[in-house]
Order: structure tokens, then C-alpha cells, then sequence
């Protein structure tokens, strides 16, 4: 039962992986890890949130077809996926762009983070100073606590 | 002792500004919730054309075996001109044929077709079958022309200005309703501004 579990989980592991290899790389090799790279920061349209270089959509093929002929015609990294851009809009960059339009997106964590550490800072500063330093014990609570201590050993 | 004259010195201090650092998190709550309730009725599928208010990109296609005309950039030169992206393997091409086959008949506007990774047999059988509302067609054999007008779901239909600019992008069937609704007023205000720039 066991195995047969295995064999499944086995089978599945292994799909996405031979995906990609039925294509035809670049004679290039340092070209073709260029490309490679870029596939994973392409959007595959149709699968939505799946990287082109994951994907078996006959459109992500193609995409992947078009980024290696790119590559090869002496595109850099910029000019290649500025291509797709624009073609498809900024929706084909997995990780969108920083401009106007996404400083929100971007920022936004930021706009929670900061002032919630300023209110943090404000609420820990107006605490009283007896309960962050700890007023030093008197004499007698002194004494209570080393009679307290010895007497338990 | 202490902690309880401290609240109260607290409370006295500002409630106002106690009652505003309560009502925070709801403020906080109602603004996230309107957000995510916008989000629902966006549909993901829809992505915002690159190419709206850009010229078509250069192309040149040949015609479908048995067909005269092909398609090409220099042949979007009336006012407005549909350019639909089909294909036979297309079902939802199927479904907003009629609609097309209709507008041609009535001659609503100029429709070109862009057939888009078909077999050439395949489309001549699909239009042979269905009817051929298309007044040019463009094989695209390889979809290198779709990608360069940014396809990535077919059916789509560009609306193109004399100008040879893309002024809208229909993702997915035209229905009755997008005719009505957005299609005609647009063709209308497009033909009005035609004939306005016109001396």
C-alpha cells in the first residue's frame, strides 16, 4: 500500500520536470541558461500564475520559442523581457514592476509596518518605568525573599 | 495601587483619542473588506491590452488555401475595421460566429479574421460549415503574429481605427451584449470622428 502511495507521489514529482526538455536548446550554453532564467520570470497567459518555464500551454511554448530566438539575436535580459512586455502588458512579468501604478502594492507593507512600529515605540515608552526597569526592592522585601529562598532548600 | 491610578490618569488624560485608537481597527477592517469585495466582481481572466492606443504591429499574411485575400497591416484602411482572432479548435469562436456571420450580413462594419495555429484545411472546412463572415483573412500558421498582437486566449477582437491604431480589445466571444453595450457606440463615435477630422 505503502508503495503504491510512493509510486504516485513518484509519478507526480516527476512531471513538471521532463516538461521542458522535449524543446530544442540554445547551441549557446551560457545563452541558454540566460534564457532559462528568464523563462522563470514570464508569465505563462493562460495558465495564469505559472511561470513559462514550468508550463506545457502551447502558448508558453511558444513564448519559450520566441525568448530563445531573442536570446540568440543578442537581446540582454532587459531588452528580451521588455519585448514580451510589450506585447502583453506588465502582467507578463511574475514580478511586477516598480512605478506609480505599483507603489502601493510595493509600499504597502510598509505603510502598515511603520506606523505600527511608531505606535509600538509610543505605547512601550509611556509604560511606567516601574514595570520596565523594576523598582529596586527594600530592605525588608529583601530579607522575605532570602528567607523565602533558603527556607525551600 | 499603582496601575489603578495610572489607568484612571490615562482615562482623564484623553478619551477622545482613547475612543479614536478603538475605532482603528474597524476603520482598518472596513477599508480592507471594501478592497477585497471590489475584488470579486474583477475578473482575473481580463488583462488589460498593452497594445490598446498603439499602432498593429507590422504583418503581411498569406490567405487560406482557396481563399484570395490575405492580411496584412497596410490592408486596415477603412475607418473602423474588426481584425478576430480564430481558429477551427476555437470553441468559443463557434459561439460568437453567428453573431459575426449577422453583423456581416447586416454590414455593421468591416470584419477581418486572423486564424490563429489552424490547420489551413481545418479553417477552409470550419468556414465552408458555419459560413465565412471574414472579409480578409490572414493565416497565422506559427501564431507569431498573435503573439505580436499580445493573443493569449482566442477568440479576441481588435477594433482598428484608419489610422491603423488599436482602439479597443475584446477578450473572449463578442455576446449580444458587448455588441450592444460597447461595440456599436464605439464603431458609431469612431465613424463620427472619422468624418469630423475629414475636411
Amino acid at each position: 500500500m505503502r508503495g503504491l502511495f510512493l509510486a504516485i507521489a513518484l509519478t507526480f514529482a516527476a512531471l513538471p520536470a521532463f516538461a521542458i526538455f522535449t524543446e530544442k536548446p540554445l547551441a549557446d550554453p551560457e545563452q541558454e541558461a540566460r534564457a532559462r532564467e528568464l523563462m522563470h520570470e514570464l508569465r505563462c497567459l493562460v495558465c495564469q500564475n505559472q511561470a513559462i518555464s514550468e508550463s506545457n500551454a502551447p502558448l508558453a511554448r511558444d513564448l519559450r520559442e520566441v525568448l530563445r530566438e531573442r536570446i540568440a539575436a543578442g537581446d540582454s535580459d532587459a531588452e528580451a523581457l521588455d519585448y514580451m512586455v510589450q506585447r502583453f502588458g506588465d502582467w507578463v512579468l511574475l514580478q511586477p514592476p516598480f512605478k506609480p501604478e505599483t507603489w502601493l502594492l510595493w509600499l504597502g507593507p510598509l505603510l502598515i509596518l511603520v506606523p505600527g512600529a511608531i505606535i509600538a515605540a509610543i505605547y512601550l515608552r509611556r509604560r511606567p518605568t516601574s514595570a520596565r526597569a523594576g523598582t529596586p526592592l527594600t530592605e525588608a522585601e529583601r530579607a522575605e525573599v532570602a528567607r523565602a529562598l533558603t527556607g525551600q532548600e | 495601587m499603582t496601575e489603578a491610578t495610572e489607568t484612571a490618569a490615562g482615562a482623564r488624560k484623553a478619551p477622545a483619542t482613547r475612543w479614536l485608537v478603538g475605532l482603528l481597527p474597524v476603520v482598518v477592517f472596513a477599508t480592507i473588506g471594501w478592497f477585497l469585495y471590489q475584488g470579486l466582481s474583477l475578473d482575473p481572466k481580463t488583462i488589460p491590452s498593452a497594445l490598446i492606443n498603439k499602432p498593429v504591429p507590422e504583418f503581411d499574411l498569406p490567405p487560406l488555401p482557396g481563399h484570395e485575400r490575405g492580411l496584412s497591416r497596410a490592408d486596415l484602411t477603412e475607418p473602423v475595421q474588426l481584425v478576430n482572432v480564430f481558429a477551427s479548435w476555437c470553441v468559443a469562436c463557434r459561439v460568437e460566429h453567428p453573431l459575426l456571420m449577422e453583423m456581416q450580413r447586416k454590414g455593421v462594419v468591416p470584419i477581418h479574421g486572423l486564424n490563429y495555429k489552424d490547420g489551413p484545411s481545418d479553417a477552409v472546412a470550419w468556414l465552408n460549415q458555419y459560413g465565412d463572415p471574414y472579409d480578409r483573412i490572414g493565416v497565422d500558421l506559427n501564431g507569431r503574429v498573435g503573439i505580436d498582437f499580445g493573443v493569449y486566449g482566442v477568440p479576441e477582437t481588435f477594433i482598428v481605427d484608419g489610422k491603423g491604431v488599436i482602439v479597443e480589445k475584446i477578450i473572449g466571444p463578442i455576446t449580444p451584449m458587448i455588441l450592444q453595450e460597447k461595440l456599436l457606440p464605439l464603431i458609431a463615435k469612431m465613424r463620427a470622428d472619422a468624418g469630423a477630422a475629414r475636411p
